[in-house]
């Protein structure tokens, strides 16, 4: 039977895929209500009405599958609020439909590579991360990039990592390089002090971007003020 | 004009808005368009300090007084530029148009440009109106929004073919400053609305236009700062970064001013308040008084009295023509050039 921390649970596995996070700490689940009968009713609501369309319906599909997976679940509707698009989303999604089918002809293809390049970004912030944590411990350059999977740290962050790459198609087993370029070829130890230098910028952009959607939403849904993440 | 401590900043504000988005001018039919928009600014506006959050019925439509109080009186601007903004399918008479922009400005002669725009899905006619727009109004700029919804089609790019005749026009009426903003649509929808690419692309084609990246390219700040690492001709607009985050996010301010101080330089970022999202006062006054705020900062470029001079008017002021006077001028030396040498690093890294 499924019960509505199970489905809270699944819907902490769906990534906005733009920021990097999951929905439900970054605030984007306005109810999740389970019937007694199994059926579930998620709501979802975003930093602004205006909010992207591609990225709105890869959350709203994400959400809806990830709670359609669980063992013994009823009917399961998830539905996008005060969006502009919301319609053509909640129809598209409703039916298990692609995002071709919300927008018909004002596509060229599928998300796939929209989502790959966000996990792209996504992989060199949070391995940055990892680095300069590695390195404000006093080891080197080359012990950094030196590290395999193996080596890595059990936290979160190690582990999106791994995620994200499975994702892209870079092996991650345990012998594998712990720092890898978008190719899967490992961050060479005379090219990490300049790859961080671009890696901090993407960083700071995922980042900053993360911030001003907290703060929207928090404004838009009167949701009580935060303390501002360690930036 | 601020002073503060002794020095004397020029300022010029590259982007200015005297918008109407009251319900008097929603399009019937498409008014929740038309109320989502100003409310979504409205919500940007409590991202600045609270004394300065307008009540969302004065935000939709300001009047002059306000304007001249806000900008001039007491936002220290000598020179504001207008951003024109049409989103004709959602404001009847347009939510910020040129000429309601001119109107205002011809009664501040000097105080104000007014840039004008176009969009590559009006085709012919849409190049003889940015003819006589250039003429009546001695266009220096445009501004372009490539998220405008128009008959059907929600967004272009700066790369499709129709765009072209638009930049040779401008070339060729000497109109050099092309403010490019981004917003969440475009065709084809499943691409990156906010993508700078496409601006990359142009500014290679038109090496004698200036392209001035509204809001540096936010969301896609890092595609942003690698184009402008390879285009001399790009520069940073500072609107939404300053109002945006430097009262609310203070750390993620200084991270993003230290990033762009290294990538793009000091010598190309513009200060644009974005009235009436946020006022000038607050803004001039703060980017004055700001530095990075500890030590874990020390790696980025400096922030001088040059780096402000040139943010809050100078970088602009060379782009439009406009004379400053002597003594609020720099020496053409100073100040610190951006870390051009990491710029080939970019490709194939991240």
């Amino acid at each position: 039977m499924t019960d509505r921390a199970h489905v809270l649970d699944a819907l902490g596995t769906v990534y906005d895929p733009e920021l990097d996070e999951p929905i439900t700490s970054l605030e984007f689940i306005s109810s999740c209500d389970v019937s007694p009968g199994g059926d579930v009713d998620v709501r979802l609501r975003l930093p602004t009405p205006q909010c992207a369309p591609n990225f709105a319906y890869l959350m709203a599909a994400d959400a809806r599958n990830a709670v359609r997976r669980l063992p013994g679940v009823g009917e399961v509707t998830v539905v996008l609020e005060d969006h502009y698009t919301g319609e053509e989303i909640n129809a598209a999604v409703g039916r298990g439909g692609e995002f071709a089918d919300a927008f018909p002809g004002e596509t060229e293809g599928g998300l796939d590579a929209l989502r790959e390049l966000f996990h792209r970004k996504a992989l060199v912030a949070r391995q940055s991360r990892l680095c300069e944590a590695l390195l404000a411990g006093g080891a080197t350059p080359e012990q950094v990039t030196a590290r395999r999977v193996a080596d890595l740290p059990d936290d979160p962050e190690a582990h999106r990592c791994l995620e994200l790459r499975e994702h892209l198609g870079i092996p991650a087993d345990g012998g594998a390089p712990a720092f890898v370029l978008p190719d899967g070829e490992p961050i060479a130890a005379a090219d990490l002090r300049h790859w961080l230098r671009i890696a901090r910028l993407v960083r700071t952009s995922l980042e900053t971007n993360g911030g001003i959607c907290r703060d929207l939403l928090r404004i838009r849904y009167d949701i009580p003020d935060p303390v501002e993440v360690a930036a | 004009m601020y002073e503060h401590d002794g020095e004397q900043y020029f300022v010029m504000d590259s982007h200015i808005h005297f918008w109407d988005a009251s319900p008097e001018n929603w399009v019937k039919g498409h008014e929740q368009y038309a109320k989502g928009w100003i409310e979504c600014f409205h919500a940007y506006q409590s991202l600045g300090p609270p004394d300065t959050h307008w009540p969302i019925e004065k935000f939709q439509k300001y009047s002059e007084e306000d304007f001249v109080k806000d900008v001039f009186e007491e936002g220290h601007v000598d020179v504001g530029v207008f951003e024109s903004t049409y989103l004709k399918e959602w404001y009847t008479e347009g939510f910020n148009t040129t000429e309601r922009n001119a109107r205002l400005a011809d009664k501040h002669p000097g105080k104000l440009i007014t840039n004008g725009r176009w969009d590559p899905r009006d085709g012919e006619a849409g190049l003889r109106q940015l003819e006589q727009d250039a003429q009546r109004y001695s266009l220096k700029g445009v501004k372009l929004y490539t998220a405008e919804w128009h008959n059907g089609s929600r967004g272009w790019s700066l790369k499709d073919p129709e765009a072209q005749p638009f930049l040779e026009k401008c070339q060729e009426l000497g109109i050099k400053n092309i403010h490019v903003h981004k917003g969440p649509t475009i065709w084809p929808l499943d691409k990156d609305a906010f993508d700078p690419k496409d601006i990359d692309v142009a500014a290679t084609s038109f090496p004698e236009l200036n392209f001035i990246v509204e809001h540096v390219g936010l969301p896609r700040i890092e595609d942003f700062c690698f184009m402008a690492t390879q285009e001399p001709n790009v520069y940073a607009g500072l609107s939404v970064v300053t109002g945006g985050l430097m009262h609310a996010r203070p750390r993620f301010f200084a991270k993003v001013m230290g990033e762009l101080l290294f990538w793009v330089g000091e010598d190309k970022m513009l200060f644009g308040s974005d009235y009436g999202i946020w006022e000038p006062k607050w803004q001039v006054e703060g980017l004055v008084d700001w530095n990075y705020p500890d030590e874990t900062f020390s790696d980025y470029p400096a922030y001088t009295t040059a780096s402000k001079k040139k943010i809050l008017g100078l970088n602009a002021a060379k782009l439009y023509g406009v004379d400053v006077p002597p003594e609020l001028r720099l020496p053409d030396d100073a100040g610190t050039p951006a870390a051009r040498d990491d710029a080939e690093l970019v490709e194939g890294a991240a």
